[in-house]
């Protein structure tokens, strides 16, 4: 069964949860053994749920300990063109923005990839926008091939696509795909994405079952929370997430918490997330799935972003820009698709993290293909 | 009496195998090496950094260490062949710990997956040593196929809560004519003893050392808890008795009645 019907099945589950009576017993409960029970995870993510924050905290952080030790792994995201034909209204690239749109010529990908890989990192998650003329399969498959030697593992976050395009990709030397699904809600997705293929809420939602089918070695998704009610959201990117690694359990299966941030068009949160919340749905996400690969993104500032690295967080972008080319070639007239907070190096955030007690991974894959 | 565990062809003195993973600083690795007095280091290929000497955990070895490095993040025998065919190509010896997770929730090693990737590795000459679920009928299928020892998990990996596949375990001890190394879910040095004095071969601990407050200090006190229990066990501890031995025996009217 897709996670379409799922979907639908724990949307009317979230309606019985929301009347719930949720004692403190109750969530004492949900911490110590909330494990792979979805009514656990609901229960972490309840109102009710942010005076035992401290109590989760020391759970998750036991959880994140066991299963992944002290280790974060970096990666960062190398942006390949900004074109796009759909129109979001929370996103800097949508198609009715005036921005200057580029794209990366193919020795232009190498020196960004160059650039990069001397930084030391070994992990590289390649973007575009949706353009069907301008990063078709063919463009993002030849810039693959060039990223390839310099990394251990190419990871990418580009449009959906089919099962073919996958496997034809994953030959290719994709590692991973990351694909958000940006809201769980059908109809608040049909308010916010007004045009373009991205409108098709259900060949989205299919992706990364389709990653798996295709055999994808990492699946990464994640709600953009602030686009609806979030509590819902992330109950529901939990579930997502837990299809997944039951149904391709070869796979490595991660969620990424981004909060929605500033972008050009200067569309505000519906549903603000306050920090303190975004560490409430990290730590029941651990709870409720310890072996999950959790990323956070430098959409958050530097400091915040250090707190949760014991808390449940384990992979994490370093030295970012969003902007097409921003690694080596000249392009500072982008602002990007989005804001970030944490521009640091990645230098300086190997230190940083060092300094806490833990250890940076650069490489944690080795291209077998 | 020489105490040795020999295993392809190799005497080693030490009986704990010690894991790389989950270390917060590659620093603390040879410390954790000579407290311990492990005599051979298992090195995931995925965490081997060949262009960064700084972030190459094998430079961080001292030089007398066997590194037998796994096959993680294998997800079935091509790719775990693969792994240890370019861990061999790049001068990592020829010891390999064969590690075939196709399962991300729990970690559990698919021993199919695993008995297939070993008979391949062992006809080319490696020395396998395959982590498994201690599963007899696999067991002596490793054998068979090649493998230098076999690793049964105690418990699910990084979960530190001890033997709870004891009685699993025991019957492996029994049966196979191999040496049996408890690997994963050893989490306390005493749980490392009782493996001993169950008469297993060795133990090989990760989580336990790298995750605890003090790693070196963990990791002496593996060393001198597995070196006990080997010697409680060669020395032959006596029975442990379920019922005490009555000054009333229930059977004494025998005697009566002879």
């Amino acid at each position: 069964m897709s996670f379409y019907h799922e979907l639908s099945m724990y949307q009317r589950e979230v309606a019985r949860l929301q009347q719930l009576e949720i004692t403190e017993a109750r969530i004492r409960q949900a911490i110590d053994s909330g494990s792979y029970h979805p009514e656990d995870y609901w229960v972490l993510l309840s109102p009710e749920a942010d005076d035992y924050l401290e109590t989760m905290a020391w759970k998750a952080r036991e959880l994140t300990l066991q299963h992944f030790g002290k280790t974060v792994q970096l990666f960062t995201p190398l942006y390949l063109s900004n074109y796009c034909i759909n129109r979001c209204i929370y996103c800097g690239y949508n198609a009715g923005h005036g921005i200057t749109r580029r794209k990366l010529t193919f020795s232009e990908v190498e020196q960004e990839g160059r650039a990069i890989a001397a930084t030391g990192l070994k992990h590289i998650l390649i973007l575009t926008g949706e353009s069907p003329k301008h990063s078709p399969v063919d463009y993002i498959k030849r810039c693959v091939t060039i990223l390839r030697p310099y990394f251990s593992s190419v990871s990418m976050e580009v449009y959906p696509l089919s099962v073919e395009d996958y496997r034809e990709l994953i030959e290719a030397g994709i590692d991973g795909v990351t694909l958000f699904q940006e809201v769980y809600d059908e109809m608040v997705y049909g308010q916010l994405h007004l045009a373009g293929p991205k409108r098709d809420f259900r060949f989205r939602l299919e992706a990364p079952e389709r990653v798996g089918k295709a055999g994808g070695r990492t699946i990464g998704i994640g709600a953009l929370l602030g686009l609806h009610d979030w509590r819902v959201e992330a109950f529901l990117t939990g579930m997502h997430a837990n299809y997944l690694q039951q149904n391709f359990p070869g796979a490595e299966v991660s969620v990424s918490l981004p909060r929605l941030c500033p972008e050009v068009g200067g569309f505000q949160p519906i549903s603000p997330v306050s920090e303190r919340q975004l560490v409430q749905i990290l730590l029941a996400l651990r709870i409720f799935l310890p072996r999950v690969g959790i990323t956070i993104s430098t959409r958050e500032r530097q400091g915040f972003r250090e707190h949760l690295i014991g808390l449940g967080v384990t992979k994490m972008s370093a030295g970012v820009s969003t902007a097409v080319g921003g690694h080596a070639v000249h392009s500072e007239d982008d602002p990007g698709q989005f804001q970030i907070s944490d521009r640091r190096s990645v230098a300086e955030i190997y230190r940083v993290i060092s300094e806490l007690g833990y250890k940076p991974i650069f490489k944690d894959w080795h291209d077998v293909g | 009496m020489e105490d040795f565990l020999e295993i392809g062809g190799v005497r080693l003195r030490s009986r704990l195998l010690v894991g790389t993973g989950k270390f917060s600083d590659y620093r603390l690795i040879p410390k954790v090496v000579t407290a311990s007095q492990t005599e051979v280091v298992t090195v995931a290929l995925r965490r081997v950094d060949f262009d960064n000497p700084a972030e190459n955990m094998l430079e961080y070895l001292p030089k007398e260490v066997i590194v037998m490095p796994n096959t993680s993040g294998a997800r079935n025998a091509e790719e775990a062949v693969r792994i240890a065919r370019i861990a061999r190509a790049a001068g990592c010896g020829n010891w390999v710990k064969i590690e075939v997770i196709s399962d991300q929730r729990y970690l559990l090693p698919d021993n199919f997956e695993t008995l297939k990737a070993t008979e391949i590795l062992a006809k080319e000459g490696f020395v396998v040593l395959p982590y498994m679920s201690p599963d007899l009928m696999a067991a002596k299928r490793m054998v068979d196929a090649g493998a230098a020892a076999v690793m049964p998990l105690g418990s699910p990996i990084g979960t530190n809560r001890g033997l709870k596949t004891r009685e699993l375990i025991e019957i492996l001890i029994s049966e196979v004519k191999l040496p049996v190394i408890i690997d994963a879910g050893i989490g306390r040095p005493s749980q490392a003893a009782e493996a001993m004095e169950m008469g297993a071969a060795a133990v090989l601990v990760n989580t336990a050392i790298a995750t605890a407050e003090d790693p070196v200090m963990m990791a002496e006190a593996f060393g001198q808890a597995v070196s006990a229990g080997r010697k409680a066990f060669l020395a032959g501890p006596g029975a442990i008795q379920k019922y005490a031995v009555a000054s009333s025996p229930l059977t004494g009217f025998l005697q009566e009645i002879s």
